[in-house]
């Protein structure tokens, strides 16, 4: 059978698209479908991030779970970011993963620090940990959670780890008493200096200089090294 | 009988030269110190008692012909101190990784006659490996205290040892010697298998150096 060649006026003409890309598109999807519950989307990095009003946080993930075009029934993770000169001093920020789209998204809502933040343990019961993490290293409260305690610091611990306003040795130590037989809690007394680190290597060219070498009358000690000029060709 | 006590044995005293005894230094400290005596040398007499290595091996001249090995109390309990150390497994952080890798077939740490225990109170030796945090504190001292005497505590790794990389933090205890009393202090960050290897022989050194039936 001889083979038919096909007539080239049969082939569509090949007409230049914009491409789309995918993460925007759902990200636009997103936005249009929540009837406002969802501020606004971008992609960064090759990440969707889409921003939320935190008093419809459940609602917003409530939609990411159920509608189709999402199913973003796992959660990754739920943070908090501190932003001390801001007006809504925190970011609460949620990461979910959708396995059946393969597509990640990170939520992202302010939230001052006089506000409650509605749990999503309802939608999510994997929340419940993260969330009580959250309290536990920025003091962010939420409502509705079961069980909303301290997780990880210890017992008695005083004040939020993860804001910028907490102090970097905390509060208190602890060390074995002898006398009362049990490990007691004091006021932190540091014994050995702050370290001061810098971050120049000599290896790499930089302009090395310690501490007393401008004495030295100006002249450049931070040249570049020498040791290529000395050094065989191999 | 075949253990036999080193209080029986004759002691051979080796007692100091007059010049020694009249204002030599092993009396007094030198003219560096003004005269007064130097602290952590011996300036009294000499109390050391017989060499037992001595008259123990004169003995087992005698004895080994016919079946007998003789030593002295002390010695063959040294030796099974050091021979069966029961290391409670006490991984906090990234240094259990190592103290695993100690135990695993390449450094087998087994063939000194350790064994890894579960339980506090069948250990003679806990290998604090890890950062050591506030919140974790009482409840180690506690296993500590659960420990049967005579016990060793190895420190294992910078966290254990000062705090290391978070000597500064808000939650790690700066040093487990802080909580417990540390026989022997192992560097690194984390110390490589060896490291730690070396750290158990140096405790078994340290036991038989200074051991004695009470602690």
């Amino acid at each position: 059978m001889a083979e038919n060649p096909i007539p080239e006026a049969a082939i569509p003409a090949q007409v230049p698209e914009v491409p789309v890309d995918p993460l925007d598109a759902l990200g636009a999807l997103i936005v249009e479908r929540s009837k406002g519950a969802v501020l606004r989307h971008y992609v960064a990095n090759g990440e969707l991030t889409v921003e939320a009003a935190i008093g419809s946080i459940v609602e917003v993930v409530a939609f990411l779970r159920a509608d189709s075009a999402c199913q973003f029934s796992c959660l990754i993770d739920i943070t908090a970011v501190d932003w001390p000169g801001r007006a809504k001093r925190f970011d609460m920020v949620y990461h979910f993963l959708s396995m059946y789209q393969n597509r990640r998204i990170r939520v992202k809502a302010q939230v001052s620090e006089d506000e409650m933040v509605p749990s999503v343990t309802s939608v999510y019961p994997g929340a419940n940990w993260f969330e009580r993490e959250v309290f536990d290293m920025y003091g962010i409260v939420f409502s509705g959670h079961p069980d909303l305690r301290r997780i990880l610091t210890d017992y008695g611990f005083r004040g939020h780890p993860l804001r910028k306003d907490f102090p970097l040795t905390g509060h208190n130590e602890v060390r074995y008493d002898e006398v009362q037989k049990r490990v007691v809690y004091e006021p932190v007394r540091l014994t050995q200096e702050w370290r001061a680190f810098d971050f120049l290597s000599p290896w790499e060219g930089g302009a090395y200089r310690l501490p007393g070498d401008e004495k030295a009358g100006g002249r450049d000690l931070g040249a570049a090294p020498t040791t290529t000029q000395t050094r065989s060709p191999s | 009988m075949a253990v036999k006590d080193d209080t029986t044995t004759k002691p051979q005293f080796i007692l100091p030269t007059e010049d020694e005894l009249k204002g030599g230094s092993l009396v007094q400290g030198g003219p560096q110190t003004g005269g007064l005596p130097v602290q952590g040398v011996q300036t009294g007499l000499y109390t050391a008692g017989a060499d037992r290595e001595v008259t123990v091996r004169e003995m087992n001249k005698d004895l080994q012909d016919q079946g007998f090995l003789v030593t002295s109390t002390a010695d063959i309990i040294n030796w099974a101190r050091t021979g069966s150390l029961h290391w409670m497994t006490f991984g906090l952080a990234c240094c259990a990784v190592e103290m695993m890798h100690t135990s695993m077939p390449r450094y087998d740490l087994e063939r000194f006659g350790t064994a890894p225990r579960a339980s506090p109170r069948q250990s003679d030796l806990i290998i604090v490996a890890g950062t050591l945090t506030n919140k974790m504190a009482p409840a180690f001292r506690k296993i500590y205290d659960q420990m049967p005497e005579p016990r060793y505590v190895i420190s294992m790794g910078s966290c254990a040892n000062g705090g290391g990389y978070y000597h500064f933090g808000y939650s790690v205890v700066r040093g487990c010697d802080r909580i417990v009393p540390v026989d022997v202090y192992v560097p690194g960050c984390p110390p490589t298998a060896e490291a730690l290897l070396y750290g158990i022989l140096q405790l078994q050194r340290k036991i038989r150096r200074t051991g004695t039936i009470v602690r």
